[in-house]
């Protein structure tokens, strides 16, 4: 955990590969990524954070519309303001890679797609998230109408206890039977 | 729901909650304490409630919490909601709240405690299963954790202790695993890596003894390496391979901006390609290339190249790899040059391989047979795969289909980091959500009794319109090919050639044209019909344009299988199969140089005029059950020619590249996204049964019928002299049978299972009780799932009881706890 590559330490790495599901050089190419992240004071420093805005600047995060509840679900800090140690951002990368498995690439998924942090994909949640599918140009928003249908046809499919809300049970059962979502869940550096 | 339950962050005390664990197991308690006392059928005032007493105190800010909670989420769809679920429906106290929110179906997505007991319960689970059968790597992928072994254990242990008890038993239960089922273990953990990292460590720890660290010998690190090089060069390779995927970029863009209708359009003419390059690459290195090595002794009037031949595919070309007519019928030699003298039946020595060791031979008409017949029975194979993979697809077993919430959970894809392609990606999905909730709304329309009346009347008057313009078309077709037959009969030697030539093309621009415009008749009819939902006005356009080609080719078969074929000589043909190769080669020209001109008249000029003269915004609509069903019919047309004409999947590739280019271009220049946009469910599907089931099964049908009953030609070809093409294949099994007599066996299964019905008859009988009991088990799988189902339902009815019940309670204590206080207030 240093600050060039040959600094990352053996240990560490070996730990990284173990814990995570990215290959040696998928890690040392992250270090090198989010080395580059860092403010020039913070380099020595394994724990040091990168704010959310920082991370947003990466091309990879930069035009997701849910980059920001990305940070948001992968950040371990007290503030809740999205930033990343180097390990939140392995961990981040390790959701997202080609070998994590379908549970965790969809428990993390719900995570991100629960706004409100609730636990649940509610109403709220859902508008949300089909707000970001859809981008925010007027012409490919929804209409409030057909976005009510939209809700409450999703609740109706996918909502099995019938509680109004989707919980990550039932949301792993819809993801289990779309055959691309593996593929798709995916961000590489 | 979200005013009520989930509170946003404006709520203090729930989002105060959430924070941590311990909390939860706090509430925990709370809820099976009650749960307890509503068992005891005690509401009795010796129970204390903690919280609920707090409660009191803090009912004007839950108040208030309610009133702006309202403010910032009240919706239009507020009465929707309370319709589908009453739990929703009323107003919960915040502690109410508090124990919903810590259900632990609503936590699991959330809390760190949750996912230790929950990975806790796992890790017993495979422990337990690694006891009893250690063969089984895989385990459960079911989310959900037993409540039994959540809740009730978590409840019953003291609310500080619990979380840290939990991760002790699971660190205890990751050691008594094996080391690789650790490490999957502890990586598929959605817990965050420095979590991961303490338990590891403290997993580690407990057991010193063996494992010092990572120290890892020298030579084993290099095989790693080595490992790792291998991998990564794999995987880069993989990811190579799926960027040559063709027209990637081509289908993305047209897909991003026309959704998934006119997708399904261009991904059909791919798979038509794959289809056509199997068929091609079969008969090219089995049949094309052996003939092309060895060429048979040609007649000296070879005529010459004139142009005219690239369209009517005669003069020229009738002698050259591409017809039938050009194969040899007798067994290809190394030294086939040398003693070639003769054209008799030279099938001496039997198999390829038996004399492989003196000289290679090929034995032509057995090759032939044979590899039409192989190259038809893995096509049929192919075919029906794909279909029953995408029946698969498109059609659960259980009925909820969760197309829409499918469609918001899992079509982003995150790997798309390019902005246009982010804004494509969104259009695209707006343009497939509104798709389907076009579908899901026309379902609730009602008519009345004189609607409905009416309605028929014009469905009626279209169809009889169709079906009366189509069997005009086919009558005409059978007649003018009788005429065009008659003209041939009467020796048209003193006609020039080239016009002689030319007026071969007469019958399949005919055809042509009549596949041209009558589409357009029907779709007049259609719009004279105005279906309400656009995917039933694309299955009826479907199955008219259906009959219209059905009925044509079954003329046009007649015409070349019972007239050409039946009397050849009447013609003046030597070889009446290259004259069949030949129509059907003009037939797939015209009908691509007429899909041109459609393209040409049909959109771009159309855009123009539209555009220019009407002054209109709108572009004309890209009509994707009629292309592809224009392309269905030039496959069709593509494997009838098979047998007669071995390249003609090479010319069906050129021109469904040719196509494929011409109609992108002309779909992003001149058409526009569909204006009501319908979703193509079960599209890719009934395109491919189609393919399957007229097309391929006619054309194996018509191809199996000249093999076997047909007389082929007796100077040309390599089934010449013999009685049928069938017996190409007897005669040589005879011979083997001659040659070898071991081999006797081999014969009387020939003769058993391929001259015998029987065979055909208990095969097709084994293949429909498969299918039967097939739809036995799936019908099984489908009743148990719906009682699953409703097992569920009944489980949240439960939990809407139990918190109705609380709330009830909460509320009872609540009155009676101010009566108490104003009571004190009052002394």
């Amino acid at each position: 955990m240093g600050t060039t590559a040959s600094q990352l330490g053996k240990d560490s790495l070996a730990e990284y590969q173990e814990l995570t599901f990215l290959t040696k050089q998928e890690i040392l190419l992250a270090h090198k990524r989010f080395t580059e992240l860092l403010h020039k004071d913070h380099k020595g420093d394994p724990h040091a954070r990168v704010p959310m805005d920082r991370v947003l600047t990466l091309p990879e995060l930069k035009s997701n519309p849910f980059r920001k509840r990305i940070c948001h679900v992968f950040s371990t800090s007290e503030q809740k303001d999205g930033s990343l140690t180097f390990e939140d951002f392995l961990d981040l990368l390790s959701a997202f890679s080609d070998s994590a498995t379908l549970e965790i690439k969809s428990h993390y998924a719900f995570r991100i797609f629960d706004f409100d942090d609730d636990g649940t994909l509610d109403s709220g949640d859902l508008e949300k998230l089909v707000n970001c599918l859809t981008g925010d140009t007027d012409d490919t928003r929804l209409t409030t109408e057909e976005m009510r249908q939209l809700i409450s046809n999703i609740l109706e499919e996918s909502d099995i206890d019938k509680d109004g809300t989707v919980n990550l049970s039932e949301f792993q059962h819809v993801i289990s039977r779309s055959p691309d979502f593996v593929s798709s869940f995916k961000i590489v550096l | 729901m979200a005013r009520n339950v989930n509170f946003d962050l404006n709520h203090p005390l729930v989002e105060a909650g959430l924070e941590s664990p311990a909390d939860e197991d706090v509430v925990h308690n709370s809820f099976s304490e009650l749960i307890a006392e509503q068992s005891q059928n005690g509401l009795s005032d010796a129970f204390e409630l903690q919280e609920l007493q707090n409660e009191l105190d803090e009912e004007g800010r839950d108040n208030l919490a309610y009133l702006t909670g309202r403010g910032l989420n009240d919706r239009e769809w507020e009465d929707d909601e309370r319709q589908t679920d009453p739990l929703v429906g009323e107003r919960w106290s915040s502690d109410t709240l508090k124990v919903l929110s810590s259900m632990p179906s609503r936590t699991i997505g959330r809390s760190r405690g949750a996912i230790i007991s929950q990975y806790y319960n796992r890790t017993m689970q495979l422990r337990r299963r690694r006891q009893s059968r250690p063969s089984i790597r895989d385990f459960s992928h079911s989310a959900r954790p037993s409540i039994r072994g959540y809740g009730m254990e978590a409840d019953c242990i003291d609310a500080e202790g619990a979380g840290a008890s939990k991760r002790e038993r699971l660190v205890n239960n990751l050691q008594n695993l094996s080391v690789s089922d650790r490490i999957r273990m502890l990586r598929a953990m959605p817990l965050s890596l420095a979590e991961k990292s303490e338990l590891r460590t403290s997993t580690l720890q407990k057991e010193r003894r063996t494992r010092s660290g990572s120290q890892i010998p020298c030579c084993s690190q290099l095989k790693y390496y080595i490992i790792i090089a291998v991998r990564q060069c794999w995987y880069s390779w993989l990811s190579f391979l799926h960027s040559l995927q063709l027209w990637q970029v081509a289908l993305k863009r047209v897909s991003g901006r026309f959704g998934t209708g006119v997708l399904s359009y261009f991904l059909f003419l791919k798979t038509l390609l794959f289809f056509n390059l199997f068929l091609f690459l079969v008969t090219g290195a089995f049949l094309v290339l052996p003939q092309a090595v060895h060429p048979p002794v040609l007649s000296a009037d070879r005529q010459s190249f004139s142009g005219l031949e690239l369209l009517t595919g005669a003069g020229y070309f009738s002698d050259t790899v591409m017809y039938y007519g050009y194969y040899c019928n007798y067994t290809l030699h190394r030294s086939c040059r040398d003693d070639d003298g003769g054209q008799n039946i030279s099938v001496s020595t039997g198999t390829t391989s038996s004399c492989l060791s003196s000289h290679h031979s090929y034995n032509m008409p057995l090759a032939y047979f044979f590899i039409i017949g192989a190259a038809f029975f893995f096509t049929c194979i192919i075919l029906v795969y794909s279909m029953s993979k995408s029946f698969g697809q498109s059609f659960r077993i259980d009925k909820s289909h969760s197309i829409l919430a499918m469609k918001v959970f899992c079509s982003w894809d995150f790997k798309v980091i390019k902005k246009t392609s982010v804004k494509l990606m969104s259009e695209k999905i707006c343009t497939q959500l509104k798709e389907l909730l076009a579908e899901v709304n026309q379902k609730y329309v009602k008519n009345t009794v004189c609607q409905q009346l009416w309605r028929l009347m014009v469905h009626g008057l279209a169809w009889a319109i169709c079906i009366a313009s189509t069997s005009a078309c086919v009558y005409g077709i059978y007649h003018f090919s009788d005429f065009m037959h008659q003209q041939q009969q009467q020796a048209l030697t003193n006609k020039h050639p080239m016009l002689k030539e030319a007026s071969l093309l007469a019958l399949p621009a005919l055809v042509s044209l009549i596949n041209l415009l009558l589409p357009g008749l029907f779709n007049l009819a259609a719009w004279m019909e105005d279906y309400e939902s656009p995917s039933v006005g694309t299955y009826v356009a479907i199955g008219r344009n259906l009959m219209l080609k059905v009925s044509v080719l079954c003329v046009l078969c007649y015409h070349w299988l019972g007239r050409v074929a039946a009397d050849p000589k009447s013609i003046n043909l030597t070889c009446w199969e290259n004259f069949v190769g030949q129509e059907l080669y003009r037939f797939l020209l015209m009908d691509f140089i007429f899909i041109l001109l459609d393209t040409l008249f049909g959109e771009f000029l159309w855009r123009f005029f539209s555009e220019k003269v009407l002054k209109r915004r709108r572009k004309p609509v890209f009509d994707i059950a009629r292309n592809v069903l224009e392309l269905i019919y030039g496959q069709t047309l593509a494997w009838l020619g098979v047998l007669f004409t071995p390249l003609l999947p090479a010319v069906q590739i050129l021109k469904l590249l040719l196509l494929f280019y011409i109609k992108k271009s002309s779909v992003m220049m001149n058409c526009q996204a569909p204006r009501k946009p319908y979703r193509v469910s079960q599209m890719t599907t009934i395109f491919i049964t189609l393919l399957c089931f007229p097309s391929f099964l006619g054309a194996s049908v018509c191809v199996t019928y000249t093999m076997w009953s047909i007389t082929p030609s007796t100077s040309c070809g390599p089934f010449r002299g013999l009685k049928t093409m069938f017996q190409a294949g007897k005669r040589w099994v005879e011979q083997l049978e001659r040659d070898n007599p071991n081999l006797s066996v081999l014969a009387r299964a020939h003769a058993y299972l391929v001259e015998n019905p029987l065979f055909l008859f208990v095969g097709a009988g084994i293949f429909l009780i498969v299918i039967y009991f097939h739809s036995q088990v799936v019908d099984g799988q489908r009743k148990i799932i719906s009682l699953l189902q409703e097992q569920i339902e009944n489980e949240g009815e439960d939990k809407k009881f139990l918190i109705t019940r609380l709330q009830h309670i909460h509320e009872q204590k609540r009155t009676s706890k101010r009566r108490l206080k104003s009571q004190d207030s009052n002394y």
